[in-house]
């Protein structure tokens, strides 16, 4: 069996694109008395296991990420 | 006529798009999301729903099912398709529509009636409908609100690609944006359900309105 590496993608909204999920929690901390949270951005983790990491470029512009609305980041984490 | 309806894993509109069809007095064509081939049908309805789940984003996997690619060739070779709240939501992830749709302002899902103004009737499913026309429509969306980056909002308005406009913004959508059309004007998203409101046993068939539009553009 090939080896496989460890693969960690990072998707957030684009800066300037409407978070309110981020938004909601960023008002929620303060109820809990967590006082001085200027702002919350929610994005997503994805990790993979693969083959090579030719194509997780790939795999995030097509799918993983939205390029409309969402950037990305990726590495090989082992 | 025939009208092709595609039934993904999670769709719950497409049985309603069918009833629809039928009362027009058209052919309703069920389109599995395994098909190769859209049964040689003159339009297509993507019905709403939660496709796949909605995992990862709305529409972002219903976009690679097997029935997308013979209906990305139909949809630009001009071909007449509806996408209906999630399926707005898959024909923005399959680019065959700008923009994308972003979870509501709220962050609340909506389910209500909202009223609507068409905005262009230069499309194959509101040629039946006048400029200006209000229509009253149920929503039901978690990701409703309309964006685009500002060029490309720009350029819908200049285009009169704006297909449908809120009267009251339920969601966050730029513009008070309900629907748009692609460059060819042959494919609308819109995120009301013209279906559930299609027979008068569901108390009103305002939404046939649009459906039936599609009808007058074939001459039928």
């Amino acid at each position: 069996m090939a080896d496989s590496l460890k693969i960690r993608v990072l998707v957030r909204p684009k800066e300037g694109i409407l978070d309110p999920q981020g938004e909601a929690v960023r008002s929620a901390l303060p109820a809990l008395g967590f006082g001085g949270v200027r702002t919350v951005h929610i994005g997503r983790l994805i990790e993979l296991e693969v083959e090579s990491a030719d194509e997780v470029d790939a795999m995030c512009r097509r799918l993983l990420s939205n390029p409309t609305i969402e950037e990305y980041e990726w590495e090989v984490v082992s | 006529m025939r009208i092709g309806v595609t039934v993904f894993p999670g769709s719950n509109c497409d049985r309603d798009a069918l009833h629809a069809v039928e009362l027009m007095g058209a052919d309703a064509v069920e389109l599995w999301h395994g098909d190769a081939d859209l049964k040689d049908v003159d339009a297509v309805i993507v019905p709403g729903g939660f496709s796949y789940g909605d995992y990862l984003r709305p529409g972002a996997i219903a976009r690679f099912a097997e029935v997308m690619a013979p209906l990305e060739d139909f949809a630009r070779s001009g071909g007449p398709v509806l996408g209906v709240c999630n399926g707005f939501q898959v024909l923005t992830e399959a680019h065959l529509l700008p923009g994308a749709l972003l979870r509501n302002i709220s962050t609340k899902f909506i389910c209500d009636r909202v009223r609507v103004r068409v905005e262009s009737v230069e499309t194959p499913w509101t040629a039946g409908c006048e400029v200006g026309e209000e229509l009253t429509l149920p929503v039901a969306h978690n990701e409703g609100n309309y964006f685009a980056d500002a060029a490309t909002l720009a350029r819908l308005e200049d285009e009169e690609r704006v297909v449908l406009r809120y009267l009251e913004n339920p969601n966050g959508s730029a513009n008070d944006i309900a629907g748009v059309c692609s460059e060819g004007r042959n494919v609308v998203g819109i995120m009301p359900h013209p279906e559930r409101v299609s027979d008068p046993a569901l108390g009103s068939d305002a939404g046939l309105r649009i459906l039936r539009s599609v009808l007058v553009g074939a001459g039928v």
